[in-house]
């Protein structure tokens, strides 16, 4: 049996009891990898020299018996977009295929307080824009439960490497659904927290009024641990929330007697395959059966959200991303004679399909003539939809429905057809654009073998009621007990 | 027809600075124009009497006290520029 199928809090005990060791824990990560990363493709970086360098000094302080706190020794993986210092980053982009940081992500600083340690960094979509990860530059990572499957995306390193085993968690970052869609793909727990609650200082940005960081785990307990470590405001973030960090893993009572639940019928309704629904419908049984009560309620201006989400998500990449010049970091043409063509030919080379794709929607809709027509019309529509979850928990704790509308797909299958790619997102995105809270959680198997998951939506700031919710029902049910056969 | 016209494409890809061959302009019209269409359903809601949200929290003008501190290393920040010198970053000519 794997270490990593234990929980956080339990291998935290053996540590403590001198059953295992720090190096241990790190040198079951890099056999998994070197078992199974061949076929999974999940990591871009490994930090291999300086994580078992780690693993001794924390094996020192644990002789010693220094008081270690509850992530002590927990070998994590990092999204290829947060920032590590002297450590290459990313972004899964030619663009940035050489960056070395000169400083940490908050995000990152804050694990190191942890004492967490990095095995490497995760796949993704160049630059978090796409739902597959075959918008990689440089490999398409594969689904653990079916290897020729999509692990989902963008954060699809992130949650291939919780599911084979390679890492015992790790963090993604959700800017549509990024981390809860590849997390219901490859069966595992992932989190969206509220818009603030995680600094998103050394996040390389896409859409900044949109992004946040969040944990990848294999149980929700686990999955509370790591929020608590990376929460906070942050000086160097002025969009992170001054609001107090709770110990969410107090949250988790396994008690959901009285626990108001609104399930939208826009999430159960058209688009949304067979196998989805039913695994909700099922699900809302069990919480039933908890002692929770469930209604159906409406969010009606969900389908708008895909066509506002895709104009505001491309203005501000189009905005964020003219960083990328070829001036102070990242790839520069040898085929310029001008500044102005040192820019073109660079991004021109720098940048993937899908990339450039969004960049060209981007400031089409910012351009002078059409700012008003569609980017400010898109901006009053996610009022409207902010305001349909407003109503909504007036009267209820938690909205459930499905992650996704299917399990994964087959790596190909959608790669030509840019709107059927970014329909796998119609149920993540509204949380986005409203700020909220969102967990995916595995609630079953389809037909062909592959996980499907249960997104649980919260109020914001209330990331505490969807972590007791889902851990009720994570405990009333065994998917989170079942390992790809790699 | 397409909605958008290639001098259009031409036209934001320069403000994008992409440079893109003919083939890629054409590819670029026919998906914006797609992406577009599919954005004009939001023309279906009245949004007259509505505000814009740009940032879902009610923060604004957060504020630091101004205070010097040390920066980053010179050496450090240079340390990836594609080409530089002594502590400067060197770009093609900007003025004739």
């Amino acid at each position: 049996m794997s270490l990593f199928e234990q929980k956080v809090s339990e291998l935290h005990e053996r540590l403590h009891k001198k059953e295992i060791s720090v190096t241990d824990l790190v040198d079951e990560s890099y056999k998994r990898i070197g078992q199974v990363e061949d076929k999974v493709k999940a990591f871009l970086t490994l930090d291999e020299e300086n994580a078992r360098n780690q693993a001794k000094r924390l094996d020192d302080q644990l002789v010693k018996g220094e008081n270690e706190g509850a992530l002590f020794g927990m070998p994590i993986g990092v999204k290829d977009n947060i920032v590590t210092k002297n450590l290459r980053t990313t972004c899964a982009s030619k663009i940035l295929e050489n960056f070395d940081p000169i400083y940490d992500a908050t995000v990152v600083q804050k694990l190191q307080k942890a004492e967490t340690v990095t095995i490497g960094k995760l796949n993704m979509d160049e630059f978090a824009m796409g739902s597959s990860n075959e918008n990689s530059a440089f490999q398409a990572t594969r689904n653990p439960w079916n290897t020729e499957y999509v692990p989902g995306g963008s954060s699809g390193g992130s949650a291939a490497s919780v599911a084979s085993g390679e890492v015992l968690f790790s963090l993604g970052s959700d800017t549509g659904g990024s981390i809860r869609q590849p997390a219901a793909y490859c069966g595992v727990v992932g989190l969206k927290p509220t818009y603030g609650r995680v600094s998103r200082f050394g996040l390389v940005a896409f859409a900044s009024s949109l992004d946040q960081i969040g944990p990848v785990t294999r149980t929700v307990e686990d999955n509370a641990y790591l929020l608590e470590a990376i929460s906070g405001v942050d000086p160097m973030d002025s969009t992170s929330a001054n609001v107090d960090v709770p110990n969410f893993v107090n949250s988790l009572t396994g008690d959901v007697r009285g626990l108001k639940i609104a399930v939208p019928k826009e999430y159960l309704g058209e688009g949304v395959g067979e196998e989805a629904r039913n695994s909700v419908l099922e699900a809302l049984k069990v919480l039933e059966g908890l002692g929770a009560q469930w209604e159906e309620v409406s969010l009606p201006h969900s389908k708008y959200a895909l066509a506002a989400y895709y104009l505001l998500s491309s203005s501000e990449a189009s905005a964020n991303l003219s960083r990328f010049d070829g001036v102070r970091y990242g790839h520069r043409t040898d085929n310029a004679e001008t500044l102005i063509e040192m820019y073109k030919q660079t991004r021109a080379e720098g940048f993937g399909d899908e990339v450039k794709r969004r960049i060209m929607l981007g400031t089409f809709s910012l351009s002078s003539g059409y700012y008003d027509a569609y980017y400010k019309k898109a901006q009053k529509v996610r009022t409207l939809i902010k305001k349909d979850f407003e109503d909504v928990f007036e009267k209820y704790d938690v909205i459930v429905g499905p992650t996704t509308p299917t399990p994964a797909f087959k790596i190909g299958e959608k790669v030509d057809d840019p709107l059927t790619m970014y329909a796998n997102d119609i149920l993540t995105i509204p949380v986005n654009l409203a700020g909220v809270p969102g967990i995916s959680v595995p609630c079953g198997f389809a037909a062909n073998g592959l996980p499907l998951g249960l997104q649980m939506i919260g109020k914001h700031f209330d990331e505490s009621t969807i972590y007791r919710a889902a851990h009720a029902f994570e405990q009333a049910t065994d998917f989170h007990k079942q390992f790809p056969k790699l | 027809m397409s909605r958008i016209s290639m001098e259009q494409v031409k036209h934001v890809a320069h403000l994008a600075r992409l440079a893109i061959t003919e083939e890629e302009a054409k590819q670029f019209q026919h998906q914006l124009d797609q992406m577009i269409s599919f954005a004009e359903q939001l023309n279906e809601l009245d949004t007259d009497q509505v505000n814009p949200t740009s940032h879902v929290l009610d923060m604004k003008n957060v504020m630091r006290e101004d205070v010097a501190k040390p920066g980053l290393p010179v050496e450090e920040v240079v340390k990836n520029a594609p080409d530089s010198k002594e502590g400067y970053i060197r770009v093609p000519s900007i003025i004739e």
